[in-house]
């Protein structure tokens, strides 16, 4: 029993199963990250006071990332050229440097969580405002390296210049002078709530396509020599998945960073 | 060679006569798409038991508030402990059970059972396909609908039972209500709207991709369409709602403000939230699906009831085309009427006004349907088999239900009648009497195809008119109640609120109602089990003498579904045509020489 | 794809460099264009979105073959792009439509 048009494509739709089959999981992705922009717009359209931060993400950091993400778009259509002119060993080495570029993105990507995780904004009892890096944390007192100011609404526009004359030092706060101490992390604020959202559903699409890379560089890899037609086809699929994942990126990497 | 498409390369080695898979391969882990329908429809139909048995305690609750439950009282006592002390049910367990009753039988029975079971079965019988698309994937989808549905289940033995905020589940109360309910509501709802992003793409790439030669679009019988389109407004408008689950769910685990606004106070208490949310973008997103899930629900009724009446009357269906158009035009149209449920919201004139035009719109493809289906009976021998008879009272019952929304859907009556009973009244007449008694009529029609045998007859009917009788008295008074103010998810049935003592007195009319409806489902549950081993065996392929072309397999279809090649030359009703040799004729028979 | 280039073999390597450059241009330029101050915020959030609007045309038209995609997939994705535009414009819509606020 064989289920037709795995391979060949059918006559009349001129396309294979899978092919209709992706893009109609691409068109409910679109509706899925479509829901979740239209809350940013719609969140940030309607911020208390129309304030909104902005600056707060390291921009190099993430040009980076969006240049090797495009990379990595690139090479997996030359993985799949490789195998569409018979090159079985070119085709290996453009799966895995795709898988290379789809890692370090991750690894960068982790890099700037992390950082996030570690960045503190202490309100104090005299109502002044600290911002900074966690140094160093004990029972009595705190140290940031970071700026202050009287009130977070000096940090929110961060590519300001009244935010980048501000002095970066290090700061010993008692505890007993320290009314508020928060962390970078999503209950922060609604921006930093999207900017991990987001950014986590789009990491964890990123991961689903490089279990399935991975299964096709590794194991699934012997399928060339049994069913070449097919395989091929895979490749294709797997490719169209991942120019989404860059196609989403396109548009966080803006609208988070950037504006 | 290719084997199954999500196969692995062991898979090729699978070459056709092949041992005999074992038991677990055959029945739980199998790819076979009639297998996974079969699947979806025995759990669908236990979520639907059960989602019925927490009306009946709810009905008791408001017709005697405050007093323990009969029979089950003590049971509840025993599992969830002090919620139900005494036997009585707390507001907090009717709160549960409220929201539970609902999400059930929306995510976890009805739409499973529609789409997932009668769709997953018979659509690739129907196109005359071997299987589904992907069917690995299928058996993927009915495993994460599984899973959801054991995370929902399990919620009630939590700390703190279920979630308790209705199956709407409206942020800020959603995020108010201190228990992990909720949080398994959400995981639930996340499996179970990957469960249907999955069974969607597989049923529209099947009917795309694997029609059999010959089955042209305009030959789909109509059952097809309706899942077709069905699968579109799953595949499109679920996304949304996973996106505001998984909002929410940050909303209650990581404390993010996406749907809490700014100085939210809870109990008095101005809560630590950093604020900044929507409550209304919930709204938004949530009914973005559930607006399209009510045609979910409904076209895939309006499939069956038009293979089951076409069928019985022995005529082509009256406006075939028209029936697909409109069909198209429900879908289209359904994705942009949502915020009807929401003109309590503070809305203004210009986008209620739109949303008021799109609603009255939508009602026009509706009564088309209906209209052919109508007329398709005129002058027709009808058989009034059981499904047949479910088949006519669907029709009114379905019409009630429909006709009862158009108040609903203009702003100015709906601020009038929005969360009375009015709502509950209307939105079941289109569901209960209207898309149930079609599942119905489709498990009486096509279980001899499934089982090879047929269920009884005289049970049938017992079953029918006690069903028929039974949801009139339950539903039909709720449209009173409602229409005299008395609003619904209230604990004590609205015995707080100064209403007529009459009104409050239709509360036991009701109840007894809903046990005689649940005492009319025994012989369903008997006739159904028996049948399965007992029934009498059919003794055609065909009995129904039908056209379409699940009829023309073997009975059951074995893997792989037909014994012959399939190729398809006329539409799908072609029933008493002038000058044929039967009354019938199976779209795949050859045409006569001219 | 065995769809819609039977035969000729070796894809066009070249324009798919041609592509990474402009994917690449238009990333600098729109990471640069965000230092520059229009005068008005929303300036910038204009040019952003038509960089990312040219950046989404090269990857859905050029690298996912949109241009010569077959008709079926065409009418998923329109009816996809028609519901997502009204997702978008009408919860916005209703949340700046307030009731005594006039429509005109």
């Amino acid at each position: 029993m064989e289920i037709p048009y795995t391979v060949k494509a059918r006559p009349d739709t001129g396309l294979y199963n899978a092919k209709v089959g992706l893009w109609l999981f691409l068109a409910s992705e679109v509706m899925l990250f479509g829901g979740l922009f239209s809350s940013y717009v719609l969140l940030r359209v309607g911020a208390p006071g129309g304030l909104w931060p902005r600056g707060w993400l390291n921009i190099p950091l993430g040009t980076l990332n969006t240049i090797l993400l495009i990379s990595s778009s690139i090479t997996i259509t030359f993985a799949w050229a490789a195998l569409k002119s018979n090159q079985f060993g070119r085709f290996k080495v453009f799966l895995g440097t795709t898988l290379l570029l789809a890692i370090t993105f991750l690894g960068i990507k982790s890099f700037e969580y992390r950082d996030k995780l570690s960045h503190y904004q202490v309100t104090l009892n005299s109502g002044q405002v600290v911002d900074g890096h966690l140094v160093e944390r004990t029972a009595d007192h705190l140290v940031l390296h970071g700026v202050e100011a009287d009130s977070p609404k000096a940090f929110l526009d961060r590519r300001s210049r009244e935010f980048r004359q501000l002095q970066h030092e290090e700061f010993k706060l008692a505890t007993a002078e320290v009314k508020k101490v928060e962390a970078y992390k999503p209950r922060m604020n609604t921006y930093l709530a999207l900017y991990w959202t987001m950014t986590g559903l789009h990491a964890l699409h990123l991961v689903g396509g490089i279990l399935v890379m991975g299964y096709f560089w590794g194991p699934g890899s012997r399928m060339w020599h049994t069913a070449p037609e097919h395989f091929t086809n895979r490749i294709e699929i797997a490719g169209l998945y991942w120019h989404f994942v860059d196609l989403v990126w396109v548009f966080l990497f803006p609208v988070l960073y950037l504006l | 060679m290719q084997t199954a498409i999500q196969s692995m390369p062991h898979g090729a080695a699978h070459a056709e006569p092949h041992a005999e898979p074992g038991f677990l391969r055959q029945y739980v882990f199998s790819t076979d798409h009639k297998v996974v329908g079969i699947q979806y429809g025995l759990t669908a139909l236990i979520f639907l038991l059960f989602g019925f048995f927490l009306m009946l305690t709810m009905r008791w609750q408001i017709a005697h508030p405050g007093q323990p439950v009969p029979v089950v009282g003590p049971l509840l006592e025993a599992v969830l402990g002090q919620v139900a002390k005494g036997g009585m049910m707390s507001p907090d367990l009717y709160n549960s059970f409220g929201a539970m009753h609902g999400t059930i039988m929306v995510f976890l029975a009805i739409v499973p059972l529609a789409v997932g079971a009668f769709g997953n079965y018979l659509v690739p019988l129907q196109i005359g396909a071997i299987d589904m698309a992907f069917p690995r994937l299928n058996m993927t989808s009915y495993q994460f609908y599984f899973l959801g549905g054991i995370i929902m289940f399990a919620s009630f033995f939590i700390p703190g039972g279920a979630a308790q905020a209705g199956w709407t589940s409206y942020p800020p109360l959603a995020n108010a209500i201190p228990t992990d309910g909720q949080t398994f509501w959400l995981l639930g709802m996340v499996f179970l709207i990957t469960s249907s992003l999955l069974g969607s793409v597989n049923i529209i790439a099947t009917i795309i991709q694997l029609r059999a030669p010959g089955m042209t679009w305009m030959r789909l019988p109509f059952f097809v369409w309706a899942q077709f389109v069905a699968s579109f407004l799953l595949l499109l408008a679920f996304p949304p709602l996973e996106a505001a689950g998984v909002m929410q769910l940050m909303d209650k685990v990581a404390g993010t403000s996406f749907f809490l606004p700014t100085g939210l106070a809870v109990g008095g208490a101005v809560g630590q939230a950093s604020g900044g949310g929507s409550p209304l973008l919930w709204q938004h997103l949530f009914w973005f699906l559930a607006h399209p899930e009510v045609y979910v629900l409904i076209l895939p009724a309006l499939g069956i009831i038009a293979e089951i009446i076409a069928n019985n009357t022995r005529k082509p269906l009256w406006g075939y085309k028209t029936l697909v158009y409109a069909a198209l035009a429900l879908g289209f149209i359904s994705f942009i009427v949502w915020a009807h449920h929401m003109y309590l919201t503070g809305m203004g004139t210009t986008i209620a006004t739109f949303f008021q035009t799109t609603t009255m719109l939508i009602s026009v493809p509706s009564v088309i349907i209906l209209t052919c289906l109508l007329i398709s009976l005129w002058g027709g021998s009808i058989r009034f088999n059981t499904p047949m008879l479910f088949a006519s009272a669907f029709l009114p019952m379905f019409g009630i239900g429909g006709l009862t929304g158009l108040p609903l859907g203009f702003s100015y009556s709906d601020i009038h009648l929005h969360d009375t009973y009015y709502v509950i009244g209307h939105f079941h007449y289109v569901v209960a009497p209207g898309t149930i008694f079609a599942l119905f009529a489709g498990i009486y029609f096509w279980f001899p195809k499934v089982t090879g045998r047929v269920m009884n007859e005289f049970w049938g009917r017992v079953h029918f008119w006690g069903s028929l009788i039974f949801m009139n008295v339950v539903f039909m008074p709720m449209f009173v109640q409602g229409l005299s103010g008395m609003l619904r998810r209230m604990s004590d049935g609205g015995a707080t609120y100064a209403l007529r003592p009459d009104v409050h007195e239709l509360n036991r009319v009701i109840l007894w109602g809903a046990v005689c409806l649940a005492l009319a489902q025994i012989p369903f549950i008997i006739n159904f089990f028996y049948s399965i081993a007992r029934g009498p065996r059919v003794t055609s392929d065909n009995p129904w003498n039908a056209t379409t072309l699940e009829w023309q397999t073997p009975t059951p279809p074995g893997h792989g579904n037909f014994d012959k090649p399939i190729q398809v030359y006329r539409g799908p009703y072609e029933y008493s045509v002038p000058g044929a040799s039967k009354d019938f004729t199976p779209q795949n028979e050859l045409p006569a020489k001219a | 794809m065995s769809g819609h280039s039977p035969g000729n073999a070796p894809v066009q390597i070249r324009k798919y460099l041609a592509i990474f450059g402009l994917m690449l241009l238009a990333t600098l330029m729109t990471a640069g264009a965000s230092y520059i101050p229009f005068g008005n915020r929303s300036i910038n959030v204009i040019v952003a979105l038509c960089i990312a609007g040219f950046q989404a045309f090269l990857v859905l038209g050029h690298m996912m073959h949109l241009l010569s995609e077959k008709k079926m997939i065409y009418g998923v994705l329109a009816f996809t792009a028609i519901f997502l535009v009204c997702m978008f414009a009408l919860t916005i819509l209703a949340h700046h439509d307030l009731p005594g606020a006039t429509a005109d």
